[in-house]
């Protein structure tokens, strides 16, 4: 199998804070890849180790056979980038954004303006071409940020939190014209906080946390890791939910969220179980508010690797943050 | 697995040498800028509000009681105030790249096989441009209050050119400060320290001969003083006229730049 990206052992170290200890992954060619993991993860330091902005302490990293210290230019004619910060020119129009790329890219004057219409028009942007980026919406400049990425045919795609902040509808816009890219073969690596992000558009995810790899795997192989369904049972009162869960606890593994009003459980034959809980409840005559079998997310994966949820995390990093902060 | 179908031979790429690469993406980068400037043309307007008060101020208010030697107030302050046309603008290109660093434009910049020093000259460069056309603009000014040129128009212009250089040399130190903070803001508030003491303790408004003896050894060979005397020998001559001064400005505009250009590179190279 062919791999467009390689990452070995790769190691990163800013002043004391360690962002890379030893991490591995590989991308085949023409597949996604989901980064995962919460803010400070390393996500994005690994991204740009990859996309020759920074250097590595340590470790391989290789992008289409290239290392990526010893050939940064090689790699940077192949590459496409779009960040996390809508990178294009405010005072630019979106025509002279892709212009511009297109020219930094040492593209032939000629071929630039086919392929910057060609861009404009495909990402919906053919009638805003000489306005001023200034004037674009959220959803607009994201799509323009891509566009630019892709001006000199990239065969692979660096997408680092490409639909944080957009509303839904710019998120599932952006998705489908990633879905169409992969389609045509390239290969993309695709940073996000966003379980459900990764979850449709990769073909495999590596979740990272404090620089190391936690899991990986396809979707369906991190979620099987939890058992393949989640019996959710919500009580009106809290004494309710706390006595159905010491009488659930023979069936599964079982525990009271924190609300105290609903009881969840985690086990391997959701039908049988389900049948199984109505019983026991029934016997003590413990009436559920509500009932709900379901298949787990990646935040229930997430939860279960890391012990705090997705977005839990990037408060309390906040937090430590200013902490450190006070202290010094 | 599927391949690769959108193959490297689809994109054309003229084969040219890196030093001809580089120039070419410095132009881009000018051309990037210059669009900018002249879409925003308040910005040129506003780089010349503080300028234009200073003129008014000094000729009008204060220039009565500022005794100097040889020739009128007017004549004496004009070259002082293109000085600190240039030294304040110079603020404009850090500013410039701390916001293409803010936006994530220089990341972007640095995932291209783009030449790394383009993004530095590209703007100096643009800033450089811009300084010429506020020059003239400052030079009218100047007219209108009563400055007059006494060297005829090579005077005027080889003045203007020394001036430039000096400005354009003072732009690579403000990259460097550019590069060093993340945001405008921060950007303009580190530059006004360094360039208070050049403006103002200099020959710009005064003559040296009337500041403290302490100060006037500072104030008289600092490189702001020598391109303003240089520019007052190009444009003056007479009591003024000094070429060892105008020499003495070019040297310190190269020396500027041979040592400031090279640590901005590697800042930019460096800068997260």
């Amino acid at each position: 199998m062919n791999d467009a990206i390689r990452v070995e052992q790769l190691k990163k170290c800013f002043g004391t804070v360690t962002a890379l200890d030893g991490v591995d992954f590989a991308v085949p060619a023409g597949s996604v890849l989901g980064l995962l993991g919460p803010n400070g993860a390393g996500k994005t330091t690994a991204v740009r180790i990859l996309t020759t902005i920074l250097n590595r302490d340590g470790g391989r990293a290789e992008v289409l056979g290239l290392d990526v210290g010893a050939n940064p230019q090689a790699v940077r004619e192949r590459i496409g980038l779009a960040g996390q910060y809508a990178a294009v020119d405010e005072n630019l129009t979106g025509h002279e954004n892709l212009w511009m790329v297109g020219k930094l890219s040492h593209l032939s004057p000629k071929s630039i303006r086919p392929r910057a219409a060609e861009l404009l028009a495909r990402f919906d942007l053919e009638h805003a071409a000489s306005r001023p980026v200034r004037t674009y919406s959220g959803g607009m400049r994201r799509r323009l940020d891509l566009a630019a990425a892709l001006v000199h045919r990239p065969e692979v795609l660096f997408l680092d939190e490409p639909t944080t902040g957009l509303d839904p509808q710019g998120r599932t816009g952006l998705w489908r014209v990633i879905e169409e890219l992969v389609r045509e073969g390239t290969t993309v690596l695709l940073t996000t906080q966003y379980l459900e992000e990764a979850d449709y558009l990769a073909d495999n995810i590596v979740v990272i946390d404090h620089g190391h790899v936690i899991a990986e795997g396809t979707s369906a192989q991190l979620k099987a890791r939890l058992g393949a369904t989640i019996v959710e049972i919500g009580f009106a009162d809290v004494a309710h939910a706390q006595r159905a869960r010491s009488v659930l606890a023979g069936i599964g593994m079982c525990e009271v969220e924190a609300d105290g009003h609903t009881v969840q459980l985690k086990a391997n034959d959701g039908a049988r179980i389900a049948i199984d809980v109505v019983r026991a409840l029934d016997r003590e005559s413990l009436e559920p508010a509500s009932l709900a079998l379901r298949e787990p997310t990646l935040d229930d994966v997430f939860l279960e690797l890391t012990g705090h949820a997705a977005e839990e995390v990037e408060a309390d990093e906040e937090e430590e943050a200013r902490d450190r902060r006070g202290a010094a | 697995m599927t391949t690769t179908t959108l193959s490297p031979t689809v994109v054309e790429r003229p084969k040219r040498s890196a030093f001809a690469w580089a120039v070419s993406d410095t132009i881009t980068v000018t051309r990037r800028n210059l669009i900018t400037l002249f879409r925003l043309p308040q910005m040129l307007i506003f780089s010349l509000v503080q300028p234009v008060i200073f003129v008014l101020m000094f000729r009008y208010v204060f220039g009565g009681a500022i005794r100097v030697p040889g020739v009128s107030y007017v004549n004496y302050l004009m070259p002082g105030v293109f000085a600190q046309t240039v030294a304040f603008g110079a603020i404009q290109t850090g500013i410039g790249l701390a916001e293409d660093l803010h936006k994530g434009l220089i990341e972007r910049f640095r995932s291209l096989p783009m030449a790394r020093s383009a993004v530095l000259s590209g703007r100096t460069l643009a800033d450089l441009t811009r300084n010429v056309f506020v020059m003239f603009l400052m030079v009218a000014i100047g007219y209108l209050v009563g400055f007059r040129v006494q060297t005829g128009i090579f005077g005027l212009l080889g003045g203007m050119a020394v001036m430039l250089f000096f400005g354009f040399s003072l732009t690579w130190i403000f990259a460097i400060i550019g590069l060093s903070t993340t945001n405008a803001e921060t950007a303009q508030a580190a530059s006004f320290p360094i360039l208070a003491p050049l403006v103002f303790a200099s020959s710009a408004f005064v003559a040296v001969a009337s500041m403290p003896g302490w100060l006037q050894g500072f104030a008289k060979h600092q490189p702001l003083s020598v391109a303003i005397d240089a520019t007052r020998s190009l444009m003056l001559g007479g009591y003024y006229s000094s070429p060892g001064k105008v020499l003495a400005s070019l040297a310190w505009s190269v020396g500027i730049i041979a040592v400031f250009a090279p640590l901005a590179v590697r800042k930019y190279r460096r800068a997260a």
